[in-house]
């Protein structure tokens, strides 16, 4: 095997012709159904906390945190794990997922210790999130204080 | 002084060294495979009693050490040299599998193709007269090897159609001067062949040149076609990789038959068992030699059997800063002696 360029070049075209493309259009029909279905049972909970007259705020804010329960006992018992595997953005994008997020290396690194295992490790995938979360709007703020 | 090699990377062994005890334990995945009831020891589950991935990885060398050195019908103290490696950090894996046997030991590290390097040196150990008993192996976990280079298992993730499985459990064999059973007759070393494969989700893709180079140069260094072997075995280049040899062999104008096959596509089914792409990991390879292709060369069934591990040498740090995947194989020249 030469490793010049051009066979490089050859090589990977090889190599995308032999792999199989993930199915796109069926994982999006997929996250969709049960991206909505998680959405529609946040709303159902919506309706039914608002019946205790707590505020719009605290409504909203008891829902986030029944969902996040909700997603993090799942991940504990490994079930949102093997959801995640068919449904894939679908439990990915709503709030749920990022509890799994935060969750499941809790799990994982809780053998390393409490403090440089678990709570460290904890935001190794969430951490991105709330670093460019925070960042983005920021800059929406600032774009809002000139504009709005 | 009499030169055993020949060709270019290929070495003659003098005197056949003899494989006279092979130790497979695995984990419950495994043992559920196309393969079970062919396994010395199945896991009840992937922590095998354990507190830790890593723990249990131990325990699975452990136990496939004992199982091949009681086979061999040889005790621990009888061992000249240790040659393990596995996937972890620092190959801690092997390290606190085998601490207690008290037998010298070399750590290796040649990521899934270890078991083809294990094998490799230790037979150039026993047939350069520094040792009469070698015993070799390799491990891997899918739990610890997920930890280590891909995400937390209860992350709700989507692998790709091109992901391997990697195989938990230890493949172990006794190389030894004396005794039984099938053995090693040449070793064609690989080189690192780095093709710009970057994608960790497609493994088969990048150590497929690897497995390449090590068969041309096997057949070039030999001069042989590989129809002169009854199986040709690579060790986890999976569906896409196994494809990929087959193609670029035919470029450099070899033709893969029925007799090529990978100890990845062998070791899972690939549709009830979902394991996409194959079986991977330094065990894949390790224990499919030790179950599967040993009792078959045990039989007489396989006569003669081109072994070639492979593996990928990369770190989770070299991929995230952008780096290439190298590969690496090794080729082990096995023969069946029923006699």
């Amino acid at each position: 095997m030469e490793e010049t360029t051009q066979a490089k070049q050859a090589y990977d075209k090889m190599v995308k012709e032999a792999s199989p493309d993930s199915p796109i259009v069926l994982n999006c029909i997929k996250a969709f159904v049960s991206g909505g279905i998680i959405c529609v049972i946040g709303q159902l909970l919506r309706n039914y906390v608002e019946r205790f007259s707590l505020g719009e705020d605290n409504t909203a804010l008891l829902v986030s945190i029944l969902l996040i329960l909700a997603s993090a006992i799942l991940t504990g018992t490994g079930i949102y794990g093997k959801l995640g595997k068919y449904c894939g953005a679908g439990t990915i994008v709503p709030i749920t997922g990022f509890a799994n997020s935060v969750v499941s290396p809790a799990i994982e690194f809780k053998k390393e210790g409490l403090v440089f295992g678990m709570a460290a490790k904890m935001f190794l995938i969430a951490g991105p999130v709330i670093v460019y979360g925070t960042l983005t709007s920021m800059l929406v703020g600032i774009v809002y204080y000139f504009i709005g | 002084m009499k030169n055993k090699k020949i060709g270019t990377q290929t070495v003659r062994l003098s005197k056949p060294v003899i494989i006279t005890g092979v130790g497979a334990v695995v984990g419950p995945k495994e043992g559920e495979g196309p393969l079970a009831g062919l396994f010395d020891k199945v896991a009840e589950d992937a922590l095998y009693g354990e507190d830790s991935w890593e723990k249990a990885e131990s325990k699975f060398v452990t136990e496939a050490l004992q199982i091949a050195v009681e086979k061999s019908g040889r005790k621990m103290e009888d061992m000249d040299y240790i040659l393990c490696g596995d996937l972890l950090n620092q190959c801690t894996g092997t390290t606190f599998g085998i601490k207690d046997f008290k037998v010298p030991y070399f750590g290796l590290f040649g990521a899934c193709s270890t078991m083809g390097e294990s094998m490799s040196l230790g037979a150039m150990l026993v047939d350069g007269d520094f040792a009469n008993n070698v015993v070799v192996g390799a491990s891997s976990h899918f739990c610890a090897a997920e930890k280590q280079f891909r995400f937390p298992l209860a992350l709700g993730t989507q692998r790709p159609p091109s992901a391997t499985w990697t195989v938990t459990g230890d493949g172990s064999a006794v190389l030894s001067k004396e005794g039984k059973g099938p053995v090693i007759t040449e070793i064609t070393t690989g080189k690192i062949i780095d093709m710009g494969v970057t994608d960790t989700m497609n493994m088969g893709a990048a150590m497929a040149p690897a497995a390449v180079n090590v068969l041309t140069a096997h057949f070039k260094d030999t001069g042989r076609q590989p129809s002169y072997y009854d199986v040709i075995a690579t060790g986890d280049l999976g569906y896409i990789g196994k494809q990929l040899v087959i193609e670029l062999m035919a470029k450099e104008g070899y033709e893969m038959g029925e007799n090529f096959t990978d100890c990845g596509i062998e070791i899972f089914d690939k549709e009830s068992q979902d394991t996409h792409a194959g079986g991977s990991g330094c065990a894949c390879s390790a224990v499919t030699f030790t179950s599967y292709f040993y009792k078959k060369l045990m039989e007489g069934t396989i006569g003669r059997m081109l072994f070639i591990p492979t593996g990928a040498l990369m770190s989770p740090t070299t991929s995230q800063q952008g780096s290439t995947i190298p590969g690496i194989a090794h080729g082990v020249v096995i023969e069946s002696r029923t006699e």
